[in-house]
């Protein structure tokens, strides 16, 4: 793989693309998963899928879409929905998980129908649902390391409000953290990491990134910030030898991505268990 | 009199129809230590909401340090240990350090970072309450009465004026108790720091608080912690609705 690497820019593409989603799914992911709200990433992502369906409509019916990709009409349906989570999520105070399922349903039937009006699946729309690395342009590198900088400097700025609303909203509220200015801004992040991570694994394994590698990280991080140094490793891994893998063999690269997300939990669980039973 | 700390004026509160507060007026003073007492379901949870700012006023007034609480917004000067605290996500993947900084988040406030100095108070203030050598535990891997001790660091890192402590001692075992009150006395006599402490447990309370607030919807009694217990029967059967027999634990 490292001579083809060298030699096609479709494969610098791909890496490179795929280790920055591999930094930032894990990064947002953290949060997502402590605060009990890993699901929100799969509801996000069923609303990316109408966004883009929309994208794609748009495109073969009116001009000015023709040349804007899809994932930015994903973007803007995976913020509004991530706006409308925390509406229902504030809605339904003591059935918050409600969010989800609604969200969810709503995302894949507006999807499923703006689908058939652009006439059915196509290539793209395949692409779409479950990556398409190697297809990877050089707009699309450029989208995803901007996207990513915002990302990570958002986390970097707010890492202390993040990190207090996730461990004690109640008691960040009453000492004076503003916890809807926060929230807000933290779902407009997890919208972008979702909308960008889409053509890596496609958006419905998108949220595998999100919360595998935390699901890891978890079992082996003594402090937060160690959590964010295993999610990231892991998720760093999972990207590079699933890659590897997937180009060697042939294989379809966010399946295999994912799959090897899976295998490394399932390695840590294991080696946990084992490191337990000999003490 | 500036030495008033929190000014509680003619509080009422109803969900509904249901009158959960009435009429309660109460004040704390600098350096005084008191006790919230009453049954399940009295208001208490309701009146420290509505002192915090987390519920909104319905009827009365509240100050803190004189200024009426829709214009005050000084919040580190008030250390808040929730009841939640004993019961938070053990999983949660923080050490103690991590844990008592968050305290410093508001005072820090948006667009900062903590720096050395803040990092030195952490450890001051996780010094003060005796967990030194558990500063890189994780949270979840420390007994009960260490948790709390933990969350009182948290409360007490931003350097506030008075602590409130709701139902601290619930799953907390009686050595672990004994060391809390005697942290709380240390903490008032040495630091001048002022604490509301919000309890059912009368027993305890009555004897380690300068003054008792007795609550059930109304307030039944508010004054020296000597005179509630010389009337305690008449109190509690006006407040619990019966004569409450209490354990008194000597250590």
């Amino acid at each position: 793989m490292i001579e083809a690497v060298m030699n096609y820019t479709f494969m610098q593409h791909a890496l490179f693309s795929g280790l920055i989603i591999g930094f930032v799914a894990p990064l947002i992911g953290v949060f997502l998963v402590v605060r009990r709200m890993s699901l929100i990433a799969d509801a996000l992502s069923h609303i990316t899928l109408s966004g883009v369906a929309a994208g794609l409509l748009l495109a073969q019916s009116v001009p000015f879409f023709q040349n804007v990709s899809p994932v930015y009409t994903g973007m803007v349906f995976s913020v509004g929905g991530a706006f409308m989570v925390d509406r229902l999520r504030q809605a339904y105070k003591f059935y918050q998980e409600l969010a989800i399922p609604i969200i969810l349903s709503a995302g894949i039937g507006l999807g499923v129908v703006l689908i058939s009006l652009a006439n059915g699946f196509n290539v793209d729309l395949f692409g779409y649902l479950f990556g398409s690395l190697l297809s990877v342009t050089e707009e699309d590198l450029w989208r995803v390391i901007i996207a990513s900088l915002i990302v990570i400097a958002i986390v970097w700025i707010f890492y202390k409000e993040l990190l207090y609303l996730s461990f004690d909203e109640e008691g960040a509220r009453i000492s004076g953290v503003p916890r809807n200015l926060i929230n807000v801004i933290f779902s407009v992040l997890v919208a972008l990491v979702i909308s960008i991570s889409m053509q890596v694994v496609g958006i419905l394994l998108v949220s595998a990134l999100i919360t595998l590698p935390v699901a890891a990280a978890l079992q082996v991080a003594n402090s937060f910030r160690q959590t964010f140094v295993y999610a990231i490793i892991f998720g760093e891994v999972s990207v590079l030898s699933g890659l590897m893998i997937a180009y060697t063999f042939d294989l379809a690269s966010g399946g295999t991505i994912v799959l090897v997300a899976v295998l490394l939990l399932v390695c840590v669980l294991a080696g946990k268990r084992l490191r337990n039973s000999l003490n | 009199m500036n030495d008033i700390i929190l000014d509680v004026q003619h509080v009422s509160y109803r969900y509904g129809n249901k009158h959960v507060l009435e009429d309660v007026s109460l004040q704390l003073h600098q350096g005084e230590m008191l006790g919230l007492v009453g049954p399940n379901g009295s208001g208490k949870s309701t009146l420290l909401k509505i002192i915090l700012g987390a519920l909104p006023m319905q009827k009365g007034n509240v100050s803190w340090f004189g200024k009426p609480l829709n214009k005050f917004g000084d919040w580190p000067r008030i250390g808040y240990v929730s009841q939640k605290a004993n019961s938070f996500n053990t999983g949660f993947p923080a050490t103690v350090f991590e844990v008592v900084m968050m305290g410093l988040t508001s005072k820090i406030g948006l667009f900062r970072r903590p720096g050395k100095r803040e990092k030195e108070r952490v450890r001051e203030a996780i010094a003060i309450v005796g967990m030194g050598e558990f500063e890189n535990r994780n949270i979840g891997r420390l007994s009960g009465g260490q948790q709390q001790r933990v969350f009182i660091a948290r409360a007490l890192v931003s350097d506030p004026d008075v602590l409130i402590l709701d139902e601290p001692t619930v799953g907390v075992d009686a050595q672990s108790e004994a060391q809390f009150y005697e942290l709380l006395k240390q903490l008032n006599e040495e630091r001048r720091i002022s604490i509301v402490l919000v309890s059912h447990d009368l027993g305890a309370v009555s004897t380690k608080m300068h003054s008792i607030a007795c609550l059930n919807r109304k307030l039944h009694f508010h004054g020296r912690a000597e005179e509630f217990e010389r009337m305690r029967p008449e109190i509690l059967l006006g407040s619990y609705g019966h004569d409450v027999h209490v354990l008194h634990h000597d250590h």
